[in-house]
């Protein structure tokens, strides 16, 4: 008896990406340069993060068009985002197929009080965290891998660092306390006290967690997997610089040896220029991306 | 190198063997037998060019020693991937065909009757792909749905599923038996 959606088989597929790059693409053709360069997965969207915030207005789930078109140009799987909350265009990209869904804080959120009930869903989710607290709700509803909350489209890695040493601290944390003092702590989180008795189990997240947004270049995503992510989504960060396939190319191979300093040199040596950064303390706090959620 | 990595580790551990990481040629000196995780096949393959493993990879295989491919893993050792012109090391004289039970929502968790072990096998598929055919001497270890997902040729072991994702540690125990009746006296497993 084949039995299909299990948390297993859902979770399983991001083990499977694990030590890999996910990339933003917006065509066809994009994706084939994604794949060439050795992505573990595209995700499918309209625009990419810095364009969204430059263009302004509501960021919805991609013209189903480009995602079936991504679909059939690359043999690796396909991402694509849902608003938060928007029941309808999370149910829509299962019925087409997609392999995993980010309900993602890039787009505007079609619900500012509840996320999606992913248990219900065959399809598994990825959802953003910035603290353990937030990990633990979304892994709660039944998101099978995580991704610690950056600035999306900045090109500007502080955000992203902050969040996962902030995960990071905090299971570290739970480790350590007692039995006794674990649902004291699930109520300063926000978290189930079943969860963080998992966490402090196995010493870690119960599902893969990778590091995004703002990361631009080589040294970037070599850094987040030194903090301890298990792997990188890059945005704007590829498509957005002078030269995609190369940046492409010398990411995934960063990620891979990440602590391989005289490699990274190399692969950043005469990249061209990397997408351009923006301050995250010049983005007013409704602008800021990572805010959306709880 | 890229994929379910840490679960493999944890097996060959629980399993009392040793577990090396390998990235670079340099790697896979002193090593006993190799297991090629479960991951994507096309970075897999895209960083086994770059850092020039593939030679070093088939003198290992030409040197008799074991190599246990997952899903991805079996890819790579597949002597034809269906619809590609080239195969990746094309070591195992089988036929493959990726993701053949179609996309993620097809995914799932099935009860296996493996040759040789004893009990079913609760297995985990990812977009996985199966075996085609086989070649002479190939023995096939396992169908499902009358599609071979376990086969054994001489040193070569490769299943369509993800032993590494579930606490069952009998196939990772059948894969160091060969090494132990391969050669005495090796006690350490690899890992890609």
């Amino acid at each position: 008896m084949n039995q299909r959606g299990t948390n297993r088989v859902k979770r399983g597929m991001a083990e499977m990406q694990k030590g890999g790059v996910i990339m933003d693409v917006v065509n066809a053709e994009q994706a084939r340069i994604a794949e060439a360069a050795g992505a573990t997965a595209v995700m499918a969207l309209e625009r990419v993060p810095s364009d969204i915030r430059r263009d302004g207005g509501v960021a919805r789930m991609a013209d189903p068009l480009i995602t079936e078109e991504v679909m059939n140009a690359v043999s690796i799987p396909v991402m694509a985002k849902a608003r938060i909350g928007h029941i309808v265009e999370a149910r829509v990209l299962e019925a087409m197929g997609v392999d995993y869904i980010d309900e993602s804080e890039v787009l505007t959120p079609a619900d500012e009080e509840f996320h999606l009930l992913k248990d219900t869903y065959t399809v598994p989710f990825v959802c953003g965290c910035r603290n353990l607290g937030e990990a633990a709700r979304r892994i709660g509803e039944g998101a099978s891998m995580l991704r610690t909350k950056g600035e999306p489209g900045t090109g500007n890695i502080v955000e992203a660092v902050r969040h996962l040493r902030q995960v990071n601290a905090e299971v570290r944390k739970v480790v350590t306390l007692s039995d006794d003092e674990l649902m004291t702590e699930a109520r300063n989180l926000g978290a189930s006290y079943e969860f963080l008795k998992e966490v402090k189990r196995l010493g870690r997240l119960p599902v893969v967690n990778f590091a995004a947004g703002g990361i631009a270049t080589p040294a970037d995503a070599a850094l987040m997997m030194e903090l301890g992510a298990d792997g990188v989504f890059v945005g704007s960060g590829i498509f957005k610089s002078e030269n995609p396939e190369r940046f492409a190319r010398a990411i995934v191979e960063a990620t891979t040896h990440y602590q391989d300093y005289k490699l990274i040199a190399e692969l950043s040596k005469d990249l061209g220029t990397a997408m351009k950064g923006l301050e995250i303390s010049t983005i007013a706090s409704g602008d800021r991306m990572q805010e959306r959620g709880w | 190198m890229q994929g379910a990595v840490r679960e493999h580790v944890q097996s060959i551990e629980t399993c009392g063997a040793e577990a090396v990481l390998v990235k670079w040629p340099r790697d896979l000196e002193g090593l006993d037998a190799l297991i090629l995780p479960g991951g994507e096949s096309t970075t897999m393959r895209r960083l086994i060019d770059r850092y020039s493993l593939m030679e070093p990879l088939h003198e290992f295989a030409a040197s008799g020693k074991p190599m246990f491919g997952t899903c991805a893993g079996l890819i790579l050792l597949a002597g034809k991937v269906v619809g590609y012109d080239e195969s990746h090391l094309g070591v195992m004289d089988v036929i493959v065909e990726r993701n053949s039970f179609g996309r993620q929502a097809d995914s799932f968790e099935a009860p296996l009757s493996i040759k040789g072990l004893d009990g079913p096998f609760e297995a985990v598929f990812i977009r996985a792909p199966h075996i085609v055919s086989t070649g002479p001497g190939v023995e096939i270890l396992c169908e499902h749905e009358g599609k071979i997902v376990m086969a054994r040729s001489g040193p070569f072991l490769g299943c369509s599923f993800h032993p590494e994702l579930t606490s069952d540690h009998r196939i990772t125990e059948y894969f160091i038996a060969m090494l132990n009746s391969n050669a005495e006296n090796q006690t350490s497993a690899a890992m890609f």
